[in-house]
């Protein structure tokens, strides 16, 4: 058993594509956790072996041996989403790897991440890495972040993750930089969950830092927040292969098999406790993550709604933020309203519900969480446009505190994008000659309308982007409707600032016009705000639909093309009395922002 | 149930048009008269499938009025009689000689394949005939007293303008036919026609949808009845033939290609001629597609082909394949309505009659 003393917790940090899996690899491979043959075979085999044993889902924390302490490596969920997630996950650390790579110098997650982890207290072991490209600068780069943590540059360490080279020192570092975790073994026993994930043979498996006294296996444990209770069935660690452990201590890091059926029932940033000898104070910082974006998904055959609740389901099972609820449209029937935790987390379900279970979906514009005061001064959380009410007091809308980060002639660009989306200007910083940080509170709403593809394309591509949630404000926000033929079409609803309301009305409607057929009759596609209209086009009646001449008594082929007209209509969406085919929702909802790249 | 109407196919062309997709043989003059001796054993053959007394007798093609003189001539002795004896013709196969052949023959109707009379149109259309040919052609067929004559008109043609339309209907009017057909050009999928004009045809699309409404406009104008979709007539005299379709008659189909609808039961000869000639000489039925119509199926034909006509069909007999649904909606919207015991289209559900025919339909 190692004495707390002898315990180093980390997690590394950094932005997408700066190193941070390639000197994972490096850190096992140095402390001979796996050999380089190994690492192949073993975690090949490895899979086979743990479905075996009944267990298949991936180590969130790999302990390592060295130099005679133990490490445990605690794993970050990747992205911006996520930051209450990773923040919990380096709550269960005392010091982190903050990576850099040496070409590109600090990017806007390596900010967030290093600000996260100076907000945990923890000791910031900042590292540049892939010194072995030709582009890199590591000068340039270990100035950068010696400057936005306040470390002497001499300290930053220069590595190639992918070499090898300078690995051994990382670990040193770590011994000798970071604190060990304090912690009271004697105490009543309290662990953190920093991660949790569905096993389909364990159940939910809790991955946990034991902050006071010890846990044992086929012992009474409760969730201290959520009041759940469950008996532990295995206790271990992960190094990397899983090891089953009689005990984690005070300071340690491993995994808890609970048995559990429903990973919501175990919440990230909750505190696990003894049931018999239970701790007075459950650790400090849970709250209750809420969902920040929603949309509708709709299946876009109307059969595959089984289908896409089962999905669902499953996804649930394993993403506790995921929030969903039935949804009936009248344009688009059956479907689900679903929450996420950011856009990229919306992309992501959206992208493994195609294609891991291979459904088609229709996605709705994505809008944000308002808080809407009614006339009649009844307080009202509203998610989905087509609930919002007509009559309106008072409406406050999510704000974010935006970094954005660019070669400084892109400064201008980057202004007039946040100013055209109602941006407020919070403050600019030169972080060296070329690159410079831009600070701004701008609404949720306005960053979910096509926003990454406006910054994307506005900058070339140079820009990094990053935000925090920052509260609700009040906004002059309208409820934009569109009408087919005076019918309203409750799927293409959208919330808008009153300035932008003309031009986005517009757009809609000029998109309907093109993309859905001629009808029998002229059809007015509106856009109003309560009766009032703002945006008016017509489809212009079909003139002439009639098949041409029967010859020789072959009327069967006339049949089959009726019949065939006559499917066609069946594929159509009926709104009111018009027919509207499926592409044109999807082209419309594309239009609404759905940045898909 | 036996059949009163009878079709015969008589597939000889002297070259395919660029937009047909209709059953043709070129040329092949030496088969013509085995071809004959084939419909009139295929005739013999089906015998049991005819009325004793015929109403119509129907020949297309194909350039019917190609076949070989004698041959044709041999043909229609043999037929059976009937009250309309219709053959189709281009003009400029319509010598006085061939008129006054078809005029002992006993046919009583002649539908002329005009098409267009503007030379640049015939062009793309790859027509043979010039506009002279056409008007020769009337005065021929007038000439060996014919009183029932039929144009053919398509509209739509790749670079067609607005004013060509109204020449067109112009000049066959100025013939005083007793019977117009006028067609959209259909750009059928393969034809080498599609090929070569298909994005025109697209590219015009818009602007030639007011083509069919100036048609109906110019023709009822001029006193004719807009009795089917495509068809116009002197007062009685509309293609008693087709109407046979429309109005869900029984009828005999001869030749390769030909569809025979008889007591519930649909068949389609094979393309082939070469096939066609072998089993005929051997006496046997050609080969063919066959198809059971059950009673749905004749009900939704007959609503189909039914809706095409000005007058309106019997509502007790479409009711149990239509959608009430619908039919009110199209109702309110001006493109349905009933007539006593009737339905029909309105005039304007008849220019959209294939929209609202599938909307109707159960």
């Amino acid at each position: 058993m190692s004495s707390l003393g002898r315990i180093r917790n980390f997690s590394i940090v950094a932005h997408i594509d700066h190193g941070k899996s390639t000197l994972a690899d490096r850190i096992l491979e140095a402390t001979s956790t796996l050999s380089k043959r190994e690492m192949r075979a073993q975690v090949l085999d490895s899979m086979d072996l743990e479905r075996e044993r009944g267990i298949t889902i991936k180590a969130q924390a790999v302990r390592v041996d060295w130099k005679g302490h133990q490490l445990n490596l605690i794993d970050t969920p990747g992205h911006v989403d996520f930051t209450y997630e990773v923040s919990r996950a380096l709550q269960a650390c005392e010091g982190a790897l903050l990576v850099v790579d040496a070409a590109q110098g600090i990017q806007a997650q390596t900010l967030a991440n290093a600000y996260l982890a100076l907000e945990n207290d923890l000791e910031i072991i900042p590292v540049v890495n892939k010194i072995d490209l030709p582009q890199a600068d590591p000068d340039a780069a270990a100035a950068e972040i010696a400057e936005l943590i306040g470390e002497d540059p001499a300290r930053v360490l220069r590595i190639s993750a992918k070499t090898g080279e300078g690995v051994e020192a990382v670990l040193d570092a770590i011994v000798e930089r970071i604190p060990p975790p304090s912690g009271d073994p004697e105490a009543p026993p309290r662990a953190l969950i920093f991660d949790s994930a569905y096993d389909q043979y364990r159940g939910v498996v809790a991955f946990v830092r034991a902050v006071d006294g010890e846990f044992r296996p086929r012992e009474r444990v409760r969730a201290m927040a959520q009041g759940t209770t469950f008996e532990t069935e295995e206790l271990g660690f992960f190094s990397p292969e899983r090891s089953p452990t009689p005990t984690l201590e005070a300071g340690e890091v491993g995994y808890v098999i609970t048995g559990l059926k429903d990973v919501s029932r175990l919440r990230v940033g909750d505190t696990l406790t003894s049931a018999g000898r239970p701790a007075t104070e459950p650790v400090p910082g849970y709250k209750e993550v809420k969902p920040t974006v929603f949309s509708g998904l709709f299946p876009t055959e109307s059969d595959e709604y089984p289908e896409l609740r089962d999905a669902l389901e499953r996804l649930k099972l394993n993403d506790a933020s995921l929030f969903y609820e039935p949804e009936t449209s009248q344009a688009l029937g059956f479907g689900f309203r679903c929450g996420f935790l950011g856009l990229l987390h919306m992309e992501i379900v959206r992208e493994r519900l195609e294609r891991e279970f291979d459904l088609d979906l229709l996605v709705t514009a994505p809008n944000v969480a308002y808080r809407v005061l009614t006339k009649a001064g009844e307080e009202v959380e509203v998610h989905n446009p087509a609930e919002f009410p007509r009559e309106v007091e008072r409406v406050e809308e999510p704000y974010i505190r935006a970094t954005t980060i660019v070669p400084k002639d892109y400064v201008g660009a980057v202004m007039e994008l946040n100013t055209e989306r109602r941006g407020r200007f919070h403050h600019m910083e030169y972080l060296s000659e070329q690159r410079v940080l831009l600070a701004y509170d701008l609404p949720l709403g306005e960053v979910v309308y096509d926003y990454y593809d406006q910054l994307k394309s506005r900058t070339k591509g140079y820009a990094s982007f990053d935000y925090d949630l920052a509260g609700f404000q009040e906004g002059e926000l309208v409820r934009v409707d569109i009408m087919l033929a005076g019918d309203l079409v409750d799927a293409l609803s959208v919330i808008v600032h009153r300035e932008g309301a003309y031009a986005r009305a517009k757009a809609l409607v000029d998109r309907l016009r093109a993309e859905i057929p001629r009808q029998m009759f002229d059809v007015p596609v509106q856009a109003a705000i309560g009766s009032r209209i703002i945006a008016r086009e017509t489809i212009k009646a079909r003139r002439k639909d009639v098949l041409a001449k029967c010859y020789g008594g072959d009327i069967t082929r006339k049949r089959k093309l009726i019949e065939r007209q006559k499917k066609g209509k069946k594929r159509m969406k009926q709104v009111g009395t018009v027919e509207v085919p499926q592409e044109a929702f999807l082209a419309v909802l594309d239009l609404n922002g759905s940045s898909r790249s | 149930m036996t059949a009163r109407y009878l079709y015969v196919h008589l597939p000889f062309c002297a070259r395919r048009c660029g937009y047909c997709d209709f059953v043709t043989v070129l040329g092949r003059g030496d088969q013509h008269g085995a071809y004959v001796d084939a419909l009139l054993t295929e005739l013999e053959l089906e015998r049991g499938s005819l009325a004793p007394a015929l109403d119509t007798v129907f020949l297309g093609g194909g350039t019917p009025t190609l076949t070989e003189p004698g041959a044709l001539r041999r043909l229609l002795e043999a037929l059976p009689r009937a009250d309309e004896v219709t053959i189709e013709a281009n003009p400029e196969t319509v010598t006085p000689e061939l008129a006054a052949l078809l005029r002992e023959s006993g046919v009583t109707r002649v539908s002329l394949g005009v098409q267009t009379f503007q030379p640049r149109l015939l062009e793309v259309l790859e027509r043979r005939a010039r506009p002279d040919d056409v008007r020769r052609a009337f005065y021929h067929l007038r000439d060996a007293s014919f009183d029932n004559i039929s144009l053919d008109l398509i509209y739509g043609i790749p670079g067609q303008s607005a004013s060509d339309l109204e020449r067109d209907l112009e000049d066959a009017l100025k013939l005083g036919p007793e019977h117009l057909s006028c067609y959209e050009l259909e750009a059928k999928p393969g034809t080498r026609f599609t090929y070569a004009h298909g994005e025109e045809l697209v590219r015009q699309a818009e602007a030639m949808e007011g083509y069919f409404e100036r048609v109906v406009e110019v023709v009822t104008g001029a006193g004719y009845r807009w009795y089917e979709t495509a068809n116009f007539c002197r007062p009685g005299r509309e293609a008693r033939h087709n109407l046979g379709y429309w109005e869900g008659r029984d009828y005999l189909g001869l030749g390769i290609g030909a569809v025979s609808t008889v007591a519930g039961r649909r068949w389609r000869n094979k393309p082939s001629l070469a096939r066609y000639l072998a089993a005929l000489a051997d006496g046997r039925r050609p080969d063919r597609e066959v198809e059971l119509l059950d009673a749905v199926t004749l009900r939704q034909e007959r609503l189909i082909l039914g809706l095409r006509l000005d007058e309106p069909l019997p509502f007790a007999e479409v009711e149990p394949v239509l959608s009430l649904d619908a039919l009110g909606r199209l109702e309110r919207l001006g493109l349905a309505e009933r007539r006593g015991d009737g339905l029909a289209l309105t005039v304007k559900g008849r220019f959209l009659g294939g929209g609202v025919t599938a909307e109707l339909l159960a």
